[in-house]
């Protein structure tokens, strides 16, 4: 049975930026619920702020109005050593430009979150390889970033979104920077995570990349305008193997 | 995060940017090296004044004969030749505790020997000089009564005229001119090296204070027993102050000295000569210590200034890190660490550096020196303290940006 009780519940967010004079009000008052387990797609025109409610739901930045509760716990307006333990042990956040440490091996870049967390070496070791199994590349694990494929980082990525067991992975626009059969392995990859209960906030420009979704919400104008289930089962696993086929 | 974690993420990034972190830590080497060396040589100069001050003997008092007004300025004239042999002898006799008074006269003329010549200093003494420097004989023997009372034409030599004359031969036995005057050198001086001031102390010829006075050195003096200073020994032990007091008090009876009026002679302590020797070389070690702490001061600035570039440059990698859960204080450890081993390897290659230069400069200018554990501990200190002071205004500038903010950048 599914739990249903809501792990984000927004109410009225709006954030504004400021550049010089001008004021760019970026998010106008957004409100919805996200439930455990869901895997949401979020679509939009460019400039219609995905990207700053995303960042506003990773606890990346703060909102200048509204109610972010994340598991029942206000976050909005908590000062940033709390948001950035809540960014350790809840949230796992995934980018488009993969936001890997250039020099760190991917095994480093992946134990990262854990080394804020205080686990020891070899408890860190252990979960970070866990995960980089999981993603496929465990024999990469000595690799750097500029050893690995796009695709390749990317799954470091989430292996390092991961690694801290997360209640909530967020993705802005995770396919944005690699190819078709990339984004299907990566989208399988998500997939199945969110078979396994995962909840998954993803942005994408690519109607066929939010059909995974189980849930599409559209932004315009710093406004949700939309926000509906996605109709039948799209598995990117069956795709790829019938491509293969 | 543990300690651990952190030392290896900065060395790591250090390493990264090998040939910047070298340049950036070398105003620290320069500076560390240069307190370390200085130490070493001051302390090494201070040691050996000390040293020398005990071979002085801080038990002399020098009489010198003069008015030294109120104003420092000795005044020279009638008051010329206010000592004498006299003077001397009512110390040696009157004062208890007296060792030996030493009256001299000084002089500085050519010894001839052979068709060798050599300019040294002359002086006219009688048998307490010897006593009162701790001098004592190489070679040969000293003077002895008769040499002093019959104004015999004999001398004592220093090893340098020994060495200039005699190019190092024994030269007890042998004749040399001084001003004409013929004499048969009854023995050789143990060497004495260079005093405080940096003199060669060997460079002299003694004759008796007759035979000096006589045809050597005595035509110009106008008393017949005035004596160019006198050197008073006292026993060990003695208190100082009040045997200076009894000089001068004896001495104001002798040369009847109204009330009121000045001494016509000036007494001096040895020890307040070295200290203020020992006071100037204080002073140079002060201005070279001031230059090495701004060097070091030139080579934080130095850190500060890269560390403000790399903060900008890892403006991205510091938003990972926020995005990961980093607090700020990790952040601002990150770098208070990077900023303190980098000032930290550059003082311990200093300390390196100053030590090797300590060495030079002992060989080179065969000059003593002294390596402490403190000094070395020293420049560690303040080697780090340079990494924290100049490392903290770019770790906490590094510390106070938003993930959002610091994501963005590239
Ligand atoms: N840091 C910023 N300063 C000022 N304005 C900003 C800033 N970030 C975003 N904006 C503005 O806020 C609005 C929403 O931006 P946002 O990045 O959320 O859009 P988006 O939906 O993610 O677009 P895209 O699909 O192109 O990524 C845009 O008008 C953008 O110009
Ligand atoms: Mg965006």
């Amino acid at each position: 049975m599914a739990d249903t009780r809501p792990l984000i519940e927004v109410e009225d967010l709006a954030r504004t930026y400021h550049v010089g004079e001008v004021e760019v009000p970026a998010l106008r008052g957004v409100s919805l619920t996200i439930s455990k387990g869901e895997f949401v797609a979020v679509m939009g025109p460019s400039g219609s702020g995905k990207s700053t409610f995303m960042n506003l739901l990773g606890c990346l930045d703060r909102p200048d109005r509204g109610r972010y509760l994340l598991n029942g716990e206000d976050v909005s307006r908590l000062g940033p050593d709390p948001l950035s333990a809540v960014r350790n042990r809840a949230l796992g956040f995934v980018f488009q430009s993969f936001n890997l440490l250039p020099r760190a091996a991917a095994l480093e870049n992946v134990e990262l979150p854990l080394l804020y967390a205080g686990v020891h070496a070899h408890e860190r070791h252990r979960r970070a390889m866990e995960k980089l199994a999981l993603v496929g590349l465990a024999e990469r694990a000595h690799h750097l970033p500029s050893q690995l494929s796009g695709g390749q980082q990317q799954r470091v990525a989430i292996a390092r979104s991961l690694v801290n067991a997360p209640a909530l992975i967020l993705a802005d626009e995770p396919t944005g920077a690699l190819d078709t059969r990339t984004s299907l392995e990566l989208m399988a990859l998500f997939q199945s995570l969110n078979d396994q209960g995962m909840t998954l906030v993803l942005v994408t420009h690519e109607p066929d990349i939010a059909q995974f979704a189980k849930r599409i919400l559209m932004f315009r104008d710093g406004r949700l305008v939309e926000d509906q289930p996605v109709a039948g089962r799209h598995s990117a696993a069956a795709m790829l193997t019938g491509a293969a086929a | 995060m543990n300690h651990l974690d952190t030392l290896r993420g900065a060395l790591r990034s250090l390493r990264a940017n090998r040939m910047r972190s070298a340049l950036t830590t070398l105003g620290i080497v320069i500076g560390i090296a240069a307190v370390i060396t200085m130490l070493a040589v001051g302390e090494g100069a201070r040691r050996q004044v000390a040293e020398q001050m005990k071979s002085l003997g801080t038990n002399l008092i020098l009489v010198l004969p003069g008015t030294v007004t109120s104003s420092g300025v000795r005044l020279g004239g009638a008051s010329r030749n206010s000592l004498t042999e006299a003077d001397a002898r009512a110390i040696r006799q009157e004062i208890p505790g007296v060792v030996a008074a030493a009256p001299a006269l000084r002089g500085s003329g050519q010894v001839v020997y052979g068709n060798l010549n050599w300019a040294t200093q002359l002086y006219g003494v009688d048998g307490d000089y010897l006593v009162s420097r701790d001098w004592v004989i190489a070679s040969g023997r000293k003077f002895d009564d008769n040499d002093l009372r019959g104004k015999a034409k004999v001398a004592l030599v220093g090893e340098t005229v020994a060495q200039m004359l005699f190019g190092g031969t024994d030269p007890t036995g042998q004749t040399i001119r001084v001003k004409g005057v013929p004499l048969t050198i009854v023995g050789l001086l143990e060497s004495k090296g260079q005093n405080v001031m940096g003199q060669d102390q060997d460079d002299i010829v003694l004759i008796p204070l007759g035979t000096a006075r006589g045809r050597i050195l005595g035509s110009a003096q106008g008393r017949p027993d005035s004596v160019g200073h006198i050197t008073v020994k006292m026993a060990d032990g003695s208190d100082m102050q009040a045997a200076e007091a009894q000089v001068q008090a004896l001495l104001r009876q002798k040369h009847r000295i109204q009330p009121g009026q000045d001494d016509d002679f000036n007494i001096r302590n040895l020890s307040e000569i070295v200290q203020a020797e020992q006071a100037s070389s204080g002073a140079l070690s002060a201005l070279l210590a001031a230059i090495a702490s701004v060097s070091l001061i030139v080579g934080g600035i130095g850190i500060m200034n890269i560390m403000l570039v790399s903060v900008t440059e890892r403006t991205r990698e510091i938003g990972i890190r926020l995005a990961v859960g980093a607090r700020r204080g990790d952040i601002l450890t990150q770098f208070m660490v990077e900023a303190v081993t980098l000032s930290v390897l550059g003082g311990l290659v200093g300390v390196g550096l100053g030590l090797g230069g300590g060495l030079l400069v002992q060989r080179l200018f065969d000059w003593p020196v002294v390596f402490q554990a403190r000094a070395v501990l020293l420049a560690v200190v303040s080697a780090s303290a340079v990494g924290i002071f100049f490392g903290w205004y770019p770790a906490r500038k590094a510390s106070r940006l938003t993930p959002v903010e610091a994501l963005r950048h590239d």
